[in-house]
């Protein structure tokens, strides 16, 4: 089965890089972000996904690095896509602020003061804190980005920068799940007193997983601000913390596949059924409902790792 | 010089006084049980010894260190290691990577070390899998290695426990009721194995409630009722004590 699904891939991959040559704008626009939602989707996978630990204020992190990037190139005209690491480094430091007195909540306690943070920092920005964010109206003129020279700015030019980013985004974060750490988040997840007494720092993995979690949100907002040359604060509401935590528990948590499809049906869909207007919420209500009846682990559940193992006795064949 | 050294360790819950004065001493490479009857509180006085509870008073001394007051993980790192009394694997993982959570703190790499693998980190996780497989071949698991450990049965779940404990290299292991739900013939390889552990250097510390085992392999047994030490000493001593007759043995207590 993993064989199969590994050549799945190999096809589809270089069929889906090739897909915005036969798309209109609108829709390669849609795949990008798509995209972005699948970064977004990928890195709250960590902290959710991995560590088990409910975050509804993702959005903070990712307003963090897109606030980040667009302030720095508006003011000192730091080209946007240098501002990548720096976007990624501010929104970790934030996280490891916020995050260190509150690791230790458990639960649905954590969850309520995540998306206390997530309003603190929407409501920030609104107000104009220190003068830099521009209040309600956002910043504008953050300029496109640049890659040797070609300045890039139609959806399918960034189909390509945002695409190679995911698929960079995705090959890094199977090797982190396939390692000690993210084992160890795994474990925390599964039972944490166990863990504990295994002799993991639980805490300090905890605010790892959001750190790096937060680190990558940073770095998709910047992604984000270079894409819209404008942003404002309600690009990042609660509304958006929920689109991401929800494309995880669809699409499978802890599963990178399943987090990839999730974004794929949770922010293709509603463009696909768009006709419908609202009734689609409607649609999108029922079906989120008949997923948790009926498949409450997600569309793609993460599968058992395979461990080569060269001690001991093989028996082929696996179940 | 003793290994371990509880002294007068009190712990109580609310108005519930579940340890009261505990005093004992394991020194290395013994086999120390545990005994008394339910609610004596056996199982509390391990989870003070693991950072688990904090006591309000006593000490506990560990290689001539105190451990009052560590978090659990440290006091793992310097060489306790447990077993639970209601299993608790990580029951939606591998066996194999049940295991590793106990070599988790005898490896090093991070966060960039994973996702740029470098060579540094490849080789501890080659080195740490054939360790782990070795430990599994110890318990007799080797061959579930990519089980997924809430498949394993009742009896392997606790051999499991045992293996993903001693993977942190111990130099004491707590045992919480090993032969907990095992029948008879497991429970003879049960025995061997402890007996295997002690030989590799592990100094065991155990409660068990199956009396067979406790006297087959231990070579003291202390004897706790209502949170207190009524007895000490070896399993002739403690067989012909009257207050242990009276409080433990006696009864039928143990299921």
């Amino acid at each position: 089965m993993k064989f199969n699904r590994k050549r799945f891939y190999l096809a589809a991959v270089p069929i889906f890089f090739l897909v915005p040559l036969i798309l209109n704008p609108y829709w390669v626009d849609v795949l990008n972000s798509i995209g972005l939602y699948a970064l977004l989707g990928l890195s709250l996978n960590l902290i959710v996904g991995y560590a088990g630990l409910f975050n509804l204020g993702h959005a903070a992190f990712y307003a963090v690095g897109a606030y980040t990037s667009a302030i720095l190139n508006t003011t000192y005209h730091i080209p946007i896509l240098l501002l990548l690491p720096v976007a990624g480094l501010a929104a970790g430091i934030f996280a490891l602020i916020v995050a260190r007195p509150i690791i230790h909540l458990r639960g649905d306690y954590l969850c309520i003061v995540t998306i206390g943070v997530g309003e603190i920092v929407r409501i920030a920005l609104i107000n104009d804190v220190f003068g830099i964010t521009g209040g309600a109206n956002g910043i504008f003129g953050i300029a496109r980005p640049r890659i040797f020279g070609m300045v890039i700015r139609t959806p399918h030019q960034f189909f390509y920068l945002i695409w190679l980013f995911v698929a960079i985004t995705v090959f890094l974060f199977y090797r982190l799940e396939d390692s000690r750490v993210g084992r160890a988040l795994n474990y925390i997840r599964e039972d944490e007193m166990a863990a504990e007494a295994c002799g993991i720092n639980v805490a300090h993995y905890k605010l790892i997983s959001f750190v790096v979690g937060a680190t990558w949100a940073g770095m998709a907002g910047n992604i984000f601000a270079a894409k819209m040359t404008i942003i404002s604060p309600e690009s990042f509401s609660f509304w958006e913390s929920v689109l991401m935590f929800t494309l995880i528990i669809l699409g499978g948590a802890g599963s990178i596949e399943g987090v990839l499809l999730g974004a794929f049906l949770i922010i293709g869909l509603p463009e696909i059924f768009r006709e419908l207007s609202n009734a689609r919420m409607l649609f999108f209500g029922a079906a989120m409902i008949a997923m948790m009846i009926f498949r409450p682990e997600g569309l793609i559940p993460p599968v058992p790792k395979k461990y080569r193992v060269f001690s001991g006795t093989d028996r082929g064949e696996t179940t | 010089m003793a290994l371990l050294s509880v002294q007068r360790l009190t712990k109580s819950f609310g108005g519930l006084l579940a340890v009261h004065n505990v005093s004992f001493d394991v020194f290395s490479g013994e086999i120390v049980g545990i005994i008394g009857p339910n609610g004596a509180g056996k199982t509390t006085v391990f989870n003070l010894i693991t950072g688990i509870y904090k006591p309000d008073q006593g000490e506990i001394v560990f290689d001539q260190h105190s451990i009052v007051g560590k978090a659990p993980h440290d006091i793992v790192k310097l060489g306790i290691a447990r077993t639970f009394q209601t299993i608790r694997l990580f029951s939606n993982l591998s066996v194999l990577e049940n295991v590793m959570a106990g070599a988790h703190c005898r490896m090093s790499s991070g966060v960039l070390g994973a996702m740029l693998r470098l060579p540094g980190q490849r080789r501890e996780e080659r080195e740490k899998i054939e360790e782990a497989m070795e430990l599994l071949g110890l318990v007799g698991l080797q061959d579930f290695y990519d089980y997924l450990a809430g498949s394993l049965s009742y009896g392997n779940q606790r051999l499991l426990e045992i293996a993903r404990a001693l993977a942190t290299h111990p130099r004491l292991l707590i045992l919480d009721e090993p032969a907990g739900g095992m029948n008879e013939r497991e429970t003879e390889e049960l025995i061997k194995l402890i007996g295997k552990i002690r030989d590799k250097g592990v100094t065991v510390l155990l409660i068990e409630h199956d009396m067979n085992v406790v006297m087959k392999i231990c070579e003291r047994i202390v004897v706790l009722e209502y949170g207190s030490t009524i007895a000490e000493g070896t399993p002739e001593e403690i067989q012909s004590n009257p207050r242990v007759i009276e409080a433990y043995l006696g009864t039928d207590e143990d299921e």
